[in-house]
């Protein structure tokens, strides 16, 4: 698929139908993915890679790309076309100025994982049939595909594009996943229990700020939590009150806007399931207001910004489940 | 650095009772930035008044802290002083020592504990207040009302009388609306029409009223006050300045099977008409859909008859754009289609009709010149069936889930007319309840039943079938007597339920007014402010906001128009302060904030910004009408960025103080 | 967990201009008696509470909060307590989940008429709270009271 991509890449930048590409580079690893921006054939020949590694979702980026002059060309997985959708939506990416190309989706590789399993060392990753066959310094390792997947892909929700200009590789179906399971084991202890789990979940967090920074929802000019002004700015956390403070005002500015592509959880360090907090948001969505998918189009009212005279009352929270 | 001064009130016994007043002033007086603190027997007396505008003027105070009563007693009152004492009003504090304090707690320690929290609270918010300033925004002194039936001419005619230009819009060729087709009015059975053309007659001769007859509203932009809106007038090729109203083209025109829509399609009307004889503007219109001339280019007959020579085939839908101060809405009601009623056979017999088909039949001015025949045959109909609640109160997706609330009184009528007029026919009406509240109602109801022996029969019609003969079988159950019935029917006459008119949802996007779900205008209050929408500036008349009959829509018609009256009086409005604005560096412009407004105060504009290295970007951002915005604080919450703030009750204001109370 | 001997808890009320401050006026003219834990922030719609002024009062010392508004139906504003019941609902939920005790946030519906309903609603609420005792899963240790 690679190939398709940067033939098509090239082509479209030669005739003149985009003036830049936003896909993904290496860095100092083989497995060490950012996404990029390139502008010539030549950068696109010795730098793109779209391989088992390239999960970061690019359609955030596209909001300081379309603010620029000219058209840029992005290639979307099927989960970072919601993102794409909500951003076009919510007016940040102005969709004249991108060329969708949709790509397979696919599972992504959790390089955090195979370190796990001991193996370091690592020169490459090839899957060869679903088994991962490792080069390391120390010799070849093997491990199974699939123990190595992304929790966010393991947890997919759709392998639907739900906008593109064109295609390449097949589109999917919106998948029945079980990406609620840990939300309800949660939501299943006692009270006590649960505080105990993000007590011990957010005591580790050191508010690098990369869940928002990668979060294609927290797309602000200027973040709350940097303005002074807000009341709530914030630069380290002081105290657990902060810790808790900085994930519910997070996660309740992107409630009903967060298309669940689970990047917070990907890119934390600390390893903190963030993206449980925002799931449990849509969890409640759903079930309380109905069956809802953010940046499945781009015309629906957000549930936060809609209402019903029916809706139910918040003793709800109050009546179901354990206390 | 802050001056600021706290007085707290005695209120007599009702504060001082239960809180130790001169603590509480003590105490405040130890609050950062507070430089007097007194207290006084009664702070909203002249005197008490006095203490405070003296402090201002001699402390040169900057923020001012009555713990009092409930700020929805005096708040007014004290920023008034202040005001006069040249302090902005909105540098007032009210801490609620009275209602929220003294009035509730008997233990004087604790509530002095309390009242001191308030005031600190208070003072705490007071610090970071700002002088606003209400802005004024001009008043158009014109009104527009959108539609022309009973509801709209009584508007007009009302605003016009007070001595303001009042524009009516209509769509179809003539005004009066309903009422116009309706034949005799419950519960005095005089004539509709002998009624409402005189006033149809009043609203074209008076001066101050125009009429734009067969033209709709396109477009509304702008806020209370300074409305501005274009109207289509559609291409009704005659021009309305030359035509006279003779009809000699009604009469000479070749094509003359159109379905007569003022006749609810009972007769045929050529393709020039004027809808009925005192159609107002009397001027004649052609109906594309039929017309010769325009449909093939042949014919032309009604410009060679034409001496006024009015006749413009080439005319174009036209458009004008006017300002005004306020609009009425009048769009009025019509009955459903019953296309769904197959169990009452509309569809199939011609001799099931609803009861609006049944005033044209019973009309002088109808298809039968008044005498009652039954569409199939022309015969004199011996029984008929009358069947309530077609589609009101109805559980189900074809019908409505209101009462449509005339019907009881208008079928009572016709079956009181019926029976008056022919006596020797017999009248069933089918009910669930007969709702009569009203002036007279019951006494009407009871005469059709008592005087006019007309069986009124507590239960459902479950069936209409047409028989070979010609004659109608209605199956029914008599829910009191408690049996099925079959009654054979010359014709039946469905009360169908009434709905707001097809066009009030676009227009009501076009006024961001709101609707409820069964697109009925929705009131401001619906108890406190029953003729003002939600949207300021945009009164409601008649049927657009719920079921009416006649002598409420017109009460409701002159209330609107006192309430747009008493907007255009006005040189100017003076808008609240506290209202949202939004912060344009940290806008996002993702539209979250427009969508919670209820009142369409948002728009946004693309604004340039220099940037840090001095390129420019243009972003999207938020902008709010401070004249529209109500100051409800909506769309601070709905902002991710927090660059919507609400003045008077900023977030650092709220914050300062929860942390007061907290301290 | 440890609970002080009558313990007082701070309750921050946030309650709409229209129709819930003027309740509470009206139990105050009654002369209805709640308990004086209970502190009131006027604020013109219920729809102006921003979950940061619920967190920041748990933050600085409150033990319960509470938010009152027009009746469904009844908003001054029209539609401003529609958008303020999903927003604290979800809020409510979200707290709930990290393990907040849920009696110590509570929305309710008081009209102007309702001075009784305020000030039982406000017993009630603190009697609640304090059954709860202090706050601590979702205080900032610097701001503890000795």
């Amino acid at each position: 698929m690679q190939e398709a991509m940067i033939k098509r890449a090239k082509e479209l930048l030669a005739d003149g139908s985009v003036d830049r590409v936003i896909g993904w580079k290496r860095g100092e690893f083989t497995y060490d993915i950012t996404p990029a921006v390139f502008t010539s054939a030549e950068e696109i020949d010795s730098d793109f890679v779209c391989d088992d590694f390239t999960a970061a979702n690019v359609s955030k980026y596209l909001v300081k790309e379309t603010q620029k002059e000219g058209k840029v060309l992005a290639f979307l997985k099927p989960c970072d076309t919601y993102s794409f959708n909500q951003l076009v939506k919510e007016h940040r990416i102005d969709r004249e100025k991108v060329y969708v190309i949709g790509i397979e989706g696919g599972p992504k590789l959790d390089i955090e994982k195979i370190k796990a399993k001991g193996i370091t060392g690592i020169l490459s990753v090839k899957n060869e049939d679903y088994t991962l066959r490792i080069e390391t310094i120390y010799g070849t390792q093997t491990m199974p595909f699939y123990e190595a997947v992304l929790d966010k892909c393991a947890s997919c929700k759709s392998k639907k594009h739900v906008v593109f200009d064109e295609l390449i590789g097949e589109d999917g179906d919106v998948l029945d996943s079980n990406r609620f399971e840990m939300v309800e084991k949660l939501e299943n202890m006692t009270s006590q229990e649960r505080f105990d789990f993000w007590r011990d979940q957010l005591s580790k967090c050191i508010r690098c700020n990369a869940c928002r920074n990668v979060c294609p929802a927290c797309t602000c000019e200027n973040c709350v939590f940097d303005n002074p002004k807000s009341g709530i700015d914030n630069k380290a956390p002081a105290d657990s009150f902060e810790e808790n403070m900085f994930h519910i005002i997070r996660a309740f500015h992107v409630a009903g806007r967060c298309t669940d592509c689970g990047e917070c959880s990907r890119v934390c360090p600390q390893h903190i399931p963030l993206h449980l907090l925002n799931r449990k948001f849509i969890k409640d969505i759903n079930e309380l207001y109905g069956e809802y998918q953010a940046g499945a189009d781009t015309t629906s009212r957000a549930p936060l910004t809609d209402y019903t005279k029916d809706d139910c009352e918040p003793s709800v929270v109050h009546e179901r489940g354990v206390e | 650095m802050q001056r600021i001064g706290v007085f707290v009130c005695h209120c007599g016994t009702n504060i001082a009772a239960t809180v130790d007043v001169k603590a509480v002033a003590e105490a405040l007086g130890h609050e950062p930035g507070v430089v007097i603190s007194q207290d006084y027997q009664y702070m909203c007396s002249e005197s008490g008044q006095e203490l405070v505008k003296n402090a201002i003027k001699e402390q040169k105070l900057t923020g001012v802290v009555i713990c009092s009563c409930s700020p929805r007693m005096h708040e007014n009152t004290f920023r008034k002083a202040a005001a006069s004492a040249g302090l902005n009003p909105y540098l007032v504090e009210i801490a609620n020592i009275r209602e929220q304090c003294s009035w509730i707690h008997k233990d004087i320690a604790t509530a002095t504990e309390k009242a001191i929290i308030l005031g600190r609270t208070a003072v705490a918010k007071v610090h970071l207040n700002t002088p606003l300033n209400s802005m004024e925004s001009p008043v158009v002194k014109r009104a527009l009302v959108i539609g022309g039936g009973i509801a709209g001419i009584q508007t007009a005619l009302d605003i016009a009388e007070a001595g303001f230009d009042v524009d009516i819009v209509e769509k179809q060729p003539t005004i009066g609306g309903k009422m116009a087709q309706i034949d005799k009015t419950f519960p005095t059975l005089d004539c509709a029409a002998c009624i409402l053309t005189p006033k149809m007659v009043e609203a074209s001769q008076n001066e101050r009223i125009t009429i734009h007859s067969f033209s709709e509203v396109a477009d509304v932009k702008g806020f209370v006050g300074n409305f501005t809106v274009k109207i289509k007038k559609k291409a009704r090729f005659v021009d309305e300045t030359k035509c006279t109203g003779c009809g000699l083209c009604t009469e000479k025109c070749p094509m003359k099977k159109v379905p007569n829509e003022f006749n609810m399609g009972l007769d045929n009307r050529s393709a020039i008409y004027i809808p009925f004889a005192q159609a107002v503007p009397k001027v004649a219109t052609i109906d594309p859909n039929y017309c010769m001339m325009l449909k093939t280019g042949k014919c032309g007959v009604c410009s060679k008859v034409c001496s006024a020579g009015a006749i413009d085939y080439k005319q174009q839908d036209t458009f004008i754009e006017q300002q005004y101060g306020a609009i009425v809405v009048a769009t009025g009601f019509n009955p459903i289609n019953l296309d769904k009623y197959d169990e009452f056979a509309y569809n199939q017999c011609p001799d099931v009709v609803t009861s609006l088909e049944l005033e044209r039949l019973m009309n002088a001015a109808g298809p039968n010149g008044g005498t009652l025949l039954r569409p199939s045959d022309k015969t004199h109909p011996h029984t008929i069936v009358f069947v309530q609640c077609v589609g009101s109160r109805c559980d189900d997706e074809k019908g409505k889930p209101y009462c449509s609330k005339i019907c009881c009184m208008y079928t009572a009528k016709h079956a009181m007319l019926i029976r008056e007029k022919y006596p020797d026919t017999e009248v069933y009406v089918f009910y669930i309840d007969v709702r009569t509240p009203g002036k007279n109602f019951d006494e009407f109801y009871r005469r059709a039943v008592e005087q006019y022996n007309v069986h009124y029969i507590k239960g459902m019609v479950g069936k209409v079938t047409p028989k070979s003969d010609g004659k109608i079988d209605v199956q029914a159950s008599d829910l009191l007597a408690n049996e099925q019935l079959h009654i054979n029917a010359d014709m039946v006459v469905l009360a169908a339920a009434i709905e707001p008119d097809k066009t009030a949802r676009p227009l009501a996007t076009m006024l961001t007014t709101q609707m409820d779900t069964n697109d009925f205008f929705t009131e401001a209050h619906p108890k406190l402010r029953p003729v003002e929408s939600a949207t300021a500036g945009i009164f409601l008349s008649g049927a657009c906001q719920g079921p009416k009959d006649i002598p409420e829509t017109v009460a409701q018609a002159s209330a609107a128009a006192a309430k747009a009256i008493g907007l255009l009086c006005k040189n100017s409005i003076t808008c609240n302060p506290c209202v949202a604005h939004s912060d344009e560096l940290m806008c996002n412009g993702c539209s979250s904030c427009e969508k919670v407004c209820p009142y369409g105060a948002i728009t946004y504009i693309d604004k340039e910004f220099r940037m840090p290295d001095r390129t420019t970007k243009v972003r999207r951002v938020a902008s709010v009408n401070p004249a529209v915005c109500q100051g409800c604080g909506a769309c601070t919450v709905a902002c991710p960025s927090g660059a919507m703030d609400l003045s008077g009750f900023s977030n650092s204001q709220i914050m300062a103080e929860v942390d007061a109370i907290c301290k | 967990m440890q609970v002080k001997e009558n313990f007082e808890p701070v309750i921050v009320a946030f309650c709409c201009n229209w129709c819930s401050y003027a309740g509470a006026d009206l139990s105050g003219t009654n002369r209805l008696n709640y308990p004086t834990n209970v502190k009131i922030i006027r604020v013109p719609c219920s729809c102006r509470v921003n979950p940061m002024f619920i967190l920041r009062a748990f933050q600085k010392g409150a033990d319960g909060v509470i938010i009152c508004g027009c009746h469904p139906g009844d908003c001054h504003y029209t539609s401003g307590n529609y958008f303020t019941r999903r927003r604290i609902t979800l809020l409510y939920s979200m707290l709930d989940f990290l393990g907040i005790e849920r009696n110590r946030t509570r929305l309710e519906w008081v009209s102007a008429a309702e001075g009784a309903k305020f000030a039982a609603t406000m017993q009630q609420f603190t009697e609640d709270v304090k059954a709860l005792g202090p706050n601590r899963r979702l205080e900032d240790l610097r701001c503890r009271k000795q």
